[in-house]
């Protein structure tokens, strides 16, 4: 795994993510799923509707000094299933994977619906299945099926 | 241990063995002494006078007894007590748990912190499957729960209760008929379940048509509160109201069923009528929670 990342010919990093194939526009949620936002001061670069040639246009994020945990690639894997996540260690990708939507999300997303129990200060968390309909809250049975990035926790 | 949350988790058989157990026990044929030795823990967070007598009354004549928290307002709840401590709490004094909450999903989030079985009767919008097991029970006394015509009148796009039957009803051979005002009516998603369970579902907007149609007619309450003025609401509950008019043409079996309470949505007329079954179905809230009851405790 010792290939040069593409992606220094724009800006390397020497350690660190590299986000590659984000849907375009879907960068800064992404930032907002990883916790970022503008009072961050971790080293950024972000491209946002660079030409692809599978998808047409995509958006790419990197940040320094930072590899991200299980929770936040299955959240990305939401709304950007065909991310993939290098980590860049010394200028090299160390590592390169895709993401997987899981089948079962804990306290990633929000429940749309106003009136469910997981919405109170109970001592639980979320609890959604993934379906081909949408994502299914297993407390009260709704389902969510649109804007699941303004409903990622 | 055995939890009863939803409709949705029973299998057919399991449905068609409970029926057939609350028939038994309407007959007298059941043990008055089965649950002596039990305890019910009561927990409605919300009012809901008589599913509550209804569980109480089931788990006295099984020889058991209840216990439940107050009113809510005299309550820990009051105190910001989180449901799951008080689940815990309540478990550890009972055999099981029968919980009311206005929150859907409450009873699921109970089932994670109870060391007992939870019973659901009613949360928020949610699950209520002992209604629907009494509803079922009572379209069976009059007729087969297969090839018949089955009715869903009044609000159904918030209507829990019309929503839970549909989806019971999907395991047998039914065709399942709407009618609903404008802006109430059964909700796409919901009416794509059920087609995708292979029930034929009819939208009608005529009710003298709906009405002639039918085996089942299940009446819901079409709520005041959904209407920006008490004139509209009239307006709009006076052309779905039961009366023996509307009745005249229907098919002689035909029995009509309503959760209750009702308020104008049934003529009382109609009371006297061979098809009013709203009473009956109302009793049978005891066999069927005597055989839930029986079924977690027994
Ligand atoms: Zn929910």
């Amino acid at each position: 795994m010792n290939e040069t990342p593409k992606s220094l010919q724009i800006s390397p990093i020497r350690n660190g993510t590299v986000i590659d194939h984000i849907p375009a526009g879907e960068a800064f949620n992404v930032l907002r799923i990883l916790g970022i936002t503008r009072a961050t001061t971790d080293t950024l670069s972000i491209a946002t509707n660079v030409a692809s040639g599978k998808a047409g246009r995509k958006d790419i994020v990197k940040i320094e000094n930072r590899e991200l945990k299980k929770e936040e690639v299955d959240r990305i894997a939401l709304i950007a299933p065909q991310a993939t996540i290098n980590i860049i260690r010394n200028y090299l990708v160390f590592d390169k994977k895709g993401v997987q939507i899981p089948k079962l999300l804990h306290g990633v997303v929000r429940c749309p619906n106003p009136g469910c129990i997981s919405n109170t200060n109970e001592p639980i968390q979320s609890r959604f299945e993934v379906t081909e309909k949408g994502l299914h809250c297993l407390y009260c049975d709704w389902y969510l099926t649109e804007d699941i990035a303004g409903h990622i926790i | 241990m055995r939890h009863i949350i939803s409709i949705k988790e029973f299998e057919k058989g399991e449905i068609d063995a409970l029926l057939d157990r609350a028939r038994a026990i309407d007959a007298g044929d059941y043990d008055r002494h089965a649950l002596e030795d039990k305890i019910l823990g009561v927990l409605f967070f919300e009012p809901s006078t008589r599913t509550r007598m209804s569980f109480e009354a089931a788990m006295a004549r099984l020889g058991g007894s209840s216990i439940d928290m107050g009113g809510v307002e005299v309550s820990s709840v009051v105190k910001g007590e989180t449901l799951a401590d008080t689940v815990r709490v309540v478990s550890g004094y009972a055999d099981a748990i029968v919980l009311r909450h206005p929150k859907e999903g409450a009873a699921r989030l109970a089932t994670e912190f109870s060391s007992v079985p939870v019973i659901n009767a009613g949360d928020g919008a949610g699950q209520h499957p002992s209604q629907t097991l009494i509803d079922l029970y009572t379209i069976r006394q009059a007729m087969p729960l297969d090839g018949i015509d089955v009715g869903l009148l009044g609000d159904l796009r918030y209507g829990r209760t019309a929503h839970s039957l549909a989806y019971a009803l999907t395991n047998y051979d039914v065709t399942i008929h709407t009618l609903a005002p404008e802006g109430l009516e059964m909700p796409p998603n919901v009416i794509g379940n059920l087609r995708d369970r292979g029930v034929e579902v009819v939208e009608h907007t005529d009710i003298a048509e709906f009405a002639r149609g039918l085996d089942v007619m299940y009446v819901t309450r079409i709520q005041r509160e959904r209407f920006p003025d008490t004139a509209s609401y009239y307006a709009v509950a006076s052309s779905y109201r039961v009366t023996p008019d509307l009745l005249a043409g229907a098919r002689t079996r035909m029995i009509i069923l309503h959760p209750l309470p009702r308020v104008d949505e049934i003529d009382p007329r109609v009371d006297a009528l061979p098809h009013a079954r709203y009473f009956q179905q109302a009793r049978n809230g005891i066999p069927i929670r005597m055989a839930l009851l029986l079924e977690v405790m027994g």
